[in-house]
């Protein structure tokens, strides 16, 4: 059950879907998913801020640099406080071959299209990030601090998967 | 006892009458973990309302096509009521935090 819940937390945008051992992530791996999805999204912004002339779309991403460096510049420093080492994982490692295959996806677009593509991305990276965050990495995480940051993230990534949506609107 | 409570919340009363027009109130309203708090203030033209920001994030009050009030992470920031009106007011960054403000003639 547990397995079926997590290949479908992560199957990603473009289809790859990831057939996670049925093991649910420990503390270190949890920190390290969090962390690299992250990560993701601001690579994925500072791409959008050289390419794309729009202006809410540039604002937007902006938005996703400062509020995803914040949360990890906190999930950093919790481990830090908690001793905790992020360990490399296979879901870590799907999310970032993923995402480097979009990266590469989105570079040969441009104008109107790149704009289109990215802000419909982000809602979808986002949805997706959040449906794991749900079912799979809050449930699964064991410590209090790590848990209660990580439903504090979904509430934000949440806030942006909606910002997202009221910037493809006005794509529109 | 009960008495005695009435007689002094009437003095009360009279004393606040007799002081003239109200004074402008700050009304503050904190931000904590994406959530505004009292999620449902009451103002009076001329109040002013006071956000402070507890998150590491940069949060707004905004109404669309009225007010956007930036309110930078761990900073307060302020607005003055200057017209009677009721509405929902949200944060364009994290457009799931809302609230309402209900502000009528002094």
């Amino acid at each position: 059950m547990l397995s079926r819940k997590t290949v479908a937390a992560f199957c990603l945008v473009g289809g790859a879907c990831l057939a996670q051992a049925a093991d649910k992530p420990t503390d270190p791996q949890i920190a390290h998913i969090a962390y690299t999805a992250g990560t993701i999204d601001i690579e994925a912004a500072q791409q959008a801020i050289k390419k794309s002339k729009n202006k809410d779309v540039v604002g937007f991403a902006n938005d996703m640099v400062r509020d995803h460096e914040a949360v990890n510049k906190q999930a950093l420093d919790l481990a830090k406080k908690l001793k905790v080492t992020p360990e490399d994982n296979d879901t870590s490692r799907a999310l970032t071959k993923a995402a480097s295959a979009q990266r590469d996806k989105l570079a040969k677009l441009n104008g109107a299209a790149f704009d289109k593509a990215y802000v419909a991305n982000e809602v979808a990276y986002h949805k997706q990030v959040n449906g794991a965050l749900e079912t799979l990495l809050i449930p699964s995480a064991s410590n209090a601090e790590l848990k209660s940051l990580l439903q504090t993230g979904l509430k934000i990534f949440q806030g942006h998967e909606q910002h997202a949506e009221h910037v493809a609107a006005e794509l529109k | 006892m009960l008495l005695k409570r009435h007689l002094w919340i009437g003095i009360v009363v009279v004393l606040d009458m007799a002081a003239g027009p109200a004074w402008a109130e700050t009304i503050r309203v904190t931000i904590d973990k994406l959530v505004f708090s009292p999620a449902t203030i009451k103002a009076k033209v001329g109040d002013t309302v006071e956000w402070v920001n507890n998150d590491i994030l940069a949060h707004t009050a905004t109404v669309k096509g009225d007010w956007d009030v930036m309110i930078p992470a761990g900073k307060s920031a302020s607005l003055v009521l200057d017209k009677a009106e009721s509405v929902e007011y949200y944060c364009r960054f994290h457009p799931n935090m809302k609230a309402k403000l209900a502000v009528t003639e002094p």
